[in-house]
């Protein structure tokens, strides 16, 4: 269900835990399920739950707990956008206003051709750098002006 | 950066985070050294004892009375972690300390293991700080190749293996006990205690943890002496402390001052007031402690009993500012909404209450308001706080309060009039997007 590489990388988590405690891989055996597969269906959480045999529910559990998962299908690009206080005291409310517009959803909804879902998001422990987004969970975009968000769509439009 | 600081000193950006120049700016010396020497490890925690290192992450506990509950001579597994699941609005430290200078945070994690007998440790990550978490995973190599961590360390016979573990999104992953859930593979839902994690922690065995900027401050304690620390900062208050600056001001960032600098001088340092405008409010350690007037902040000195003694707390040392352009009502409502979405929803009081206190600032920032709100609001509060396994309530519960403290006439003008007292192109005009100098 998932490529070589990445039980490979699941592997290489598993590694860090003491042995009688592979559960304690769930978290980034996730992360890898879902960077290569772009969201966790249900069939691919039990599927890493048998792989670190742990049961379904408790990799379920985790799934549902943690908001950076995704449980239903996303665009090709999520963006997720911090408007909490500190952010939205230097123009990070404003920004998500902003990519709104330009893509026309709202929080939580997708582009009809499935490039962009956005999402807000909360603190990212980040806040000096405000605006700040990040891409697919793992890339932050800071400082995001309107010259610079107008910048990264241009860009991700055509990856 | 301060001329004064310790852990950011010498930091060039993300240009000098190798091992190799750790090393250039005398980095793993304290390490070789307790090594070499053999240093028992009740003299390294008679020394953070004298440093008076208080936690960094929020709740100010001296450091080396927290090492001395771990019961050493106890056979079997012992457990280290450190918490960098920084996601307390404010606060943005930790992920520049790993980003910067991560080896003295793997440095400070060495000492401690050797003094308190773990083999082995975990540094907990915020997940939206992904890129960070790679960068610490790439200096643990260049540790483990350098043979400053792992078996057998330097040649000795301390042996300590140290990983990395990523959240993916819960802010109370932070609380100590969620987090040691977490590097279980469950849900982040903190522990009842007793026990505390220093007799049950993680998989059950005696765990100590402590904050990132705690950790890093351990190399430079053991290089200086525990005095020398202290000096740098006042009389229970020892050392350097990075200070998170966000919100109304010119420069926001990363400022390592010593402990009992004023107030004021550090909100010269970046920048002042954005817009030279007047100062409103000040959150001063992290969206948890309570809001305090611009005026009575500015009397204050950046430490933990000046603040305290100010009705607030120093917390993570995050300062979010707050000028006269800003609503008090919205500024209150995003927050409140913040801990409504992140009560991990195990005790009553918290769940349902956050859900109460967001659903009421919220109606109120609308204009529907009703007379006795404010009275709802602290008898909410008042029902949350001291009811709840962790202290995510009483975080929950202090905004409020604190806001209606100093700013319930524009509450009050809120529900009478049925709008906001600060016009909102003022509101736009300073909080319009903004675009950092050193971007």
């Amino acid at each position: 269900m998932l490529s070589q590489e990445s039980l490979q990388q699941i592997d290489r988590e598993i590694a860090k835990y003491p042995s009688d405690q592979k559960q304690s891989a769930v978290m980034a055996a996730l992360r890898i399920a879902q960077v290569e597969k772009g969201w966790l269906p249900r069939d691919l959480i039990e599927f890493v739950a048998a792989y670190l045999e742990m049961p379904a529910i408790a990799a379920y559990e985790v799934a549902s707990f943690y908001n950076m998962y995704d449980l239903e299908p996303v665009g090709r690009h999520k963006i997720t956008v911090c408007t909490n206080l500190p952010c939205a005291l230097s123009g990070g409310v404003h920004a998500a206003e902003y990519i709104k517009q330009k893509l026309g959803i709202d929080f939580n909804e997708t582009t009809a051709d499935g490039k962009f879902t956005l999402k807000e998001g909360e603190c990212m422990g980040a806040c000096g750098d405000a605006p700040v987004l990040l891409h697919n969970n793992h890339k932050m975009c800071s400082w995001m002006t309107t010259e610079k968000i107008d910048q990264l769509l241009a860009e991700l439009e055509n990856k | 950066m301060s001329a004064h600081g310790l852990i950011l000193a010498g930091v060039d950006g993300d240009r000098t985070w190798r091992l190799q120049d750790y090393v250039a700016r005398g980095g793993y010396a304290a390490l070789r050294k307790i090594i070499a020497e053999k240093t028992p490890p009740e003299t390294i925690i008679a020394e953070l004892k004298a440093s008076v290192l208080r936690g960094r992450g929020g709740a100010g506990f001296p450091t080396g009375l927290k090492w001395s509950f771990m019961p050493r001579s106890f056979p079997g597994d012992k457990y280290l972690a450190c918490n960098s699941d920084e996601g307390e609005p404010g606060t943005f430290k930790d992920r520049d300390i790993l980003r910067y200078n991560p080896h003295t945070v793997i440095e400070g994690m060495a000492i401690a293991a050797y003094a308190m007998g773990c083999a082995r440790g975990y540094n907990y990550i915020h997940g939206e700080i992904f890129e960070i978490y790679q960068r610490f995973e790439e200096a643990l190599d260049e540790a483990r190749a350098a043979g400053l961590i792992g078996q057998n360390i330097l040649g000795s016979d301390f042996s300590f293996e140290l990983f990395a573990h990523h959240g993916y999104g819960a802010y109370i992953c932070g609380e100590e006990t969620a987090l040691l859930e977490s590097i279980e593979g469950k849900k982040g839902q903190p522990r009842f205690k007793p026990p505390f994690p220093a007799s049950y922690g993680l998989y059950g065995k005696p765990t100590t943890i402590n904050n990132t900027e705690t950790f890093a401050s351990v190399p430079f304690i053991m290089n200086m002496g525990g005095n020398g620390f202290l000096e740098l900062g006042k009389p229970n208050n020892g050392g350097t402390k990075l200070f998170s600056i966000s919100g109304h001001v010119n420069r926001p960032g990363n400022y390592e001052i010593n402990l009992g600098t004023p107030f004021s001088e550090l909100l010269e340092m970046a920048g002042g007031m954005r817009g030279g405008r007047k100062i409103k409010g000040v959150i001063p350690g992290g969206s948890s402690s309570p809001v305090l007037p611009g005026d009575v902040m500015m009397d204050c000195t950046m430490d933990y009993d000046s603040i305290s003694k100010a009705g607030s707390m120093l917390g993570s040392g995050a300062v979010i500012v707050m000028d006269e352009t800003t609503c008090m009502v919205k500024a209150l409502e995003r927050l409140s909404y913040f801990y409504f979405e992140e009560s991990c929803g195990q005790c009553t009081p918290c769940r349902e209450g956050t859900g109460w206190l967001y659903r009421v600032v919220h109606r109120i920032e609308n204009g529907l308001g009703r007379p006795d709100d404010l009275d709802l609001l602290n008898s909410v509060t008042g029902n949350i706080m001291g009811r709840t396994i962790c202290a995510l309530g009483d975080a929950a519960s202090m905004p409020v309060q604190s806001f209606i403290k100093h700013f319930g006439d524009e509450f009050a003008y809120h529900i009478e009039n049925k709008k906001c007292l600060v016009p909102p192109e003022v509101q736009y005009a300073g909080s319009q997007i903004y675009v950092s100098p050193s971007c």
